[in-house]
């Protein structure tokens, strides 16, 4: 008998025993995370870092680090929407904040709200309104953004403009008065790159006529394209062209960048993502090698573009996705991605000392400037909208034709459900 | 007995195959067409939905590319790809008989040169593209050339020049049309007269005057396709992306044209010269139109590859120069960056039928069996 109750208790004991990490575990996730992104250059390391942390956070879940290469994610972006036709959504997907990924994949149904997650997080208070309101439609919030670029900053090597004489100019008309004399002295006035760059100034060009207030009404469909602000912006953007190097188009934007550098231009207007170029590649000191301004006629506003991970329904392991998510919009993973990545993390309460002087700045702008969105990176119009501006903007450089271009923009707003 | 079961063998080893191909060739070219006929993608609605909804619209997509006010980018892809074929296709054809021509001379390290020759054509679209992207920089490559001897560098931005030449007005498409049908008629009746067949002539010189009486009271003006005049031309920028593929497909033509040469019998040519032809006059009444269905080929396959062309303009250029863009590529842009899926498969349906009209007309030609003959 008693050798019996021994034997029953043993064997109990052993099923215990192997029960019990089941019985342990908390709904840690587990399983496998298919991260899709474009960040496979330079932006890798932050990437790999970000991991690196989940690791850490999450050990049972294995990370597949899915990248398909391609600057602004011109062929990731075909590649995710065969996959999703295909009915084979990645774990999470990396996308432009704002409309690229509200105008494509929130009217798919394709994603889930994270309102909730972001109660539980209390982002709401970290991030800043203006934020909140680009990333989110009135049925939810859809992604969590992982950085923030600027896209209204001018560029310039403040030696050069001494040697010159001249001052960064705070609105467009002391650009066009200061612009002769550069060119008498040999110097292209603004330093200009391949196609999308020329879309990037006209942004900038267009936000110093219209203000923080009507560029975001122009995008709610609450400001015609044909109405006069808008006309009078593309007739200013023609005169700044005119100041610009003629063969721009054959040029990356870093070529754009290097023009000032080596001192053949003075300025370009380019997002933050040249500071990280000029600081980390070409060993500037920022303030010193080379200084920046906010684009002419912009100051007080912060356009913005920020790359997000969103949680797309029938995701593959929908644990392991919040986890990343959870993860992502915390203090410290942004504070480890952003340094190296050359942004900001979108938080009001990040560790600037863990910055460089551009970020820094930039940041002390972000959390007092007027946030709006930018058009060339997808914050404020859908992908419809800006395939087609391209067309635009080749109507009106192939005429300088202001009205027309704008006729043809009112146009497309129309088709692309902007304007009404 | 034996007949019918070797049959039956052909017909089993080929169905894999043919169930393949009906499924992932034909089945996705019907696909495709369906597509083109509805709205999927067009407006702001759901394009990637899940279940897609889409209504029927017809050829509404077709009539949108060739007279909508936003899709002036189209017209002028499908002016560059038809000047593109054209320039490649003749610059390949007589630099590759120049080749083949120098080559047939029978001259030293004769399989030397014939390699060098076909070598580009083993590279990838994307590595030429690449090649020749950096070759064509506005500040070196091609234009640093002419310092090398002393002379100014060249300044032509290769691939960004915005500007044109040979300019049309697109909106009077149909009073191209009916002038060129007028001057085949013309031209037909002019013929006919020389050789003194009257009658014939007659049929085309009627058509021909009606036409013209047509035109000259501007009757074409009232099937204008747009309101408003629409210019579109040869882009200069072009001729880059034209010099990077010859120089990819003229040792291709070479290689041709050589076997071509090879091909005709010796007797021929001694015959000729026991005629007292001289050499030049062997190559131009002998071996030129023996090489006649060489031509033929060449132009089908070159054609069909610059109507097709998408890589090497995506490789050069990028896929938003639109100096140099052609339709295969604002097909992938309109479909995977714009979402307007009906859009490109119209376009992508366009493509097909320009390589159709190039090559059913060879394929029925070079399938027909011998004995039609």
């Amino acid at each position: 008998m008693e050798t019996r109750k021994w034997l029953v208790l043993v064997v109990v004991g052993l099923m215990l025993l192997a029960v019990w990490p089941v019985l342990a575990a908390s709904p840690a996730p587990s399983g496998k995370l298919e991260i899709f992104s474009w960040w496979a250059g330079d932006e890798g390391p932050a990437l790999q870092a970000l991991i690196e942390r989940y690791g850490k956070l999450y050990p049972d879940v294995k990370v597949v680090n899915a990248t398909v290469t391609g600057g602004s994610g011109v062929n990731a972006k075909a590649v995710l929407k065969t996959r999703m036709l295909g009915g084979d959504p990645p774990g999470t997907f990396q996308v432009h904040a704002g409309q690229e990924l509200i105008g494509t994949w929130v009217v798919s149904k394709r994603m889930e709200d994270l309102t909730s997650l972001y109660n539980q997080e209390g982002w709401k208070k970290a991030f800043p309104t203006g934020l909140l309101k680009l990333l989110s439609t009135q049925q939810g919030i859809w992604s969590v953004p992982v950085n923030i670029h600027r896209s209204n900053v001018m560029w310039y090597v403040p030696e050069n403009l001494q040697k010159w004489g001249v001052k960064p100019p705070a609105t467009w008309d002391e650009f066009l008065a200061v612009a002769p004399a550069l060119e008498a002295k040999g110097v292209v006035p603004l330093a200009l790159g391949e196609n999308w760059t020329v879309t990037h100034l006209w942004e900038s060009v267009a936000l110093s006529r219209l203000g923080p207030d009507k560029w975001q009404k122009l995008w709610e469909g609450k400001l015609a394209w044909t109405s006069p602000e808008v006309v009078d912006a593309w007739k200013l953007f023609g005169k700044v062209l005119a100041y610009t190097n003629k063969d721009h188009s054959s040029l990356s934007w870093q070529q754009a960048t290097d023009m000032v550098v080596k001192g053949q231009a003075a300025f370009n207007i380019m997002g933050d993502w040249a500071a990280g170029y000029m600081a980390t590649t070409l060993k500037l000191q920022p303030g010193k090698g080379f200084g920046w301004a906010p684009s002419p006629g912009t100051g007080g506003a912060f356009m913005m573009l920020s790359d997000s991970f969103g949680l797309p329904v029938k995701s593959p392991n929908r644990e392991a996705t919040l986890a990343w998510l959870r993860m992502l919009g915390s203090r410290e993973a942004q504070d480890i991605f952003n340094p190296l990545k050359g942004s900001i993390s979108p938080r009001v309460d990040s560790d600037l000392s863990r910055y460089n002087a551009y970020l820094q700045s930039a940041a002390k702008d972000w959390r007092s400037n007027a946030i709006v969105g930018s058009l060339a990176h997808g914050v404020v119009a859908n992908e419809r909208f800006m395939n087609d501006f391209a067309t635009v903007m080749e109507i009106f450089l192939s005429g300088h034709n202001a009205e027309a271009t704008a006729n043809a923009a009112q146009a497309l707003a129309i088709q692309a459900g902007i304007a009404h | 007995m034996r007949s019918r079961r070797d049959r039956l063998i052909a017909v089993l080893v080929i169905l894999p195959s043919l169930m393949l191909l009906g499924i992932f060739v034909y089945g996705f070219i019907g696909q495709t067409l369906y597509v083109s006929t509805t709205d999927w993608g067009s407006g702001a609605n759901a394009a990637l939905a899940l279940n897609p909804e889409t209504h029927s619209v017809g050829l509404g997509n077709y009539r949108e590319l060739f007279t909508g006010f936003l899709d002036i980018r189209f017209r002028q892809d499908m002016v560059n790809m038809l000047f593109f074929t054209l320039l490649f296709v003749v610059a390949s054809l007589l630099l590759g008989l120049l080749l083949a021509t120098l080559i047939d001379q029978r001259i030293k390290g004769e399989a030397l040169f014939r390699t060098i020759f076909l070598f580009p054509m083993s590279l990838s679209f994307i590595v030429t593209g690449t090649i020749w992207r950096w070759l064509l920089q506005p500040s070196g490559g091609v234009n640093a050339l002419p310092a090398l001897i002393g002379l100014p560098a060249g300044r032509f931005l290769w691939l960004s020049d915005r500007s044109q030449t040979l300019a049309f007005n697109y909106q009077k498409l149909p009073y191209y049309l009916v002038v060129g049908a007028m001057v085949v008629l013309a031209a037909g009746a002019i013929f006919y007269l020389a050789r003194r067949r009257y009658r014939t002539a007659g049929f085309l010189a009627i058509p021909a005057a009606v036409l013209l009486a047509w035109v000259a009271a501007g009757g074409t003006a009232s099937y204008n396709v747009l309101a408003y005049p629409e210019p579109h031309g040869l882009n200069f920028a072009l001729l880059g992306i034209v010099l990077a593929a010859t120089w990819q497909m003229s040792g291709y033509t070479m290689a041709l044209y050589l076997a071509g040469l090879r091909t005709i019998p010796d007797e021929l040519r001694e015959a000729a010269r026991v005629d007292g032809a001289s050499r030049f006059q062997v190559y131009r009444h002998v071996e030129l139109p023996l090489l006649m269905p060489v031509t033929w080929s060449a132009i089908i396959i070159l054609g069909h590859i610059s109507l097709k062309i998408f890589d090497l303009v995506f490789a050069m250029a990028g896929p938003d120069n639109a100096p140099t863009s052609v339709p295969a590529i604002s097909m992938y842009l309109t479909t995977f960056r714009g979402n307007q899926f009906a859009k490109g498969a119209s376009v992508a349906a366009i493509l097909l039928i320009m390589v159709s009209l190039l090559i059913i007309p060879y394929m029925v030609t070079s399938l027909r069996p011998r004995s039609a003959k």
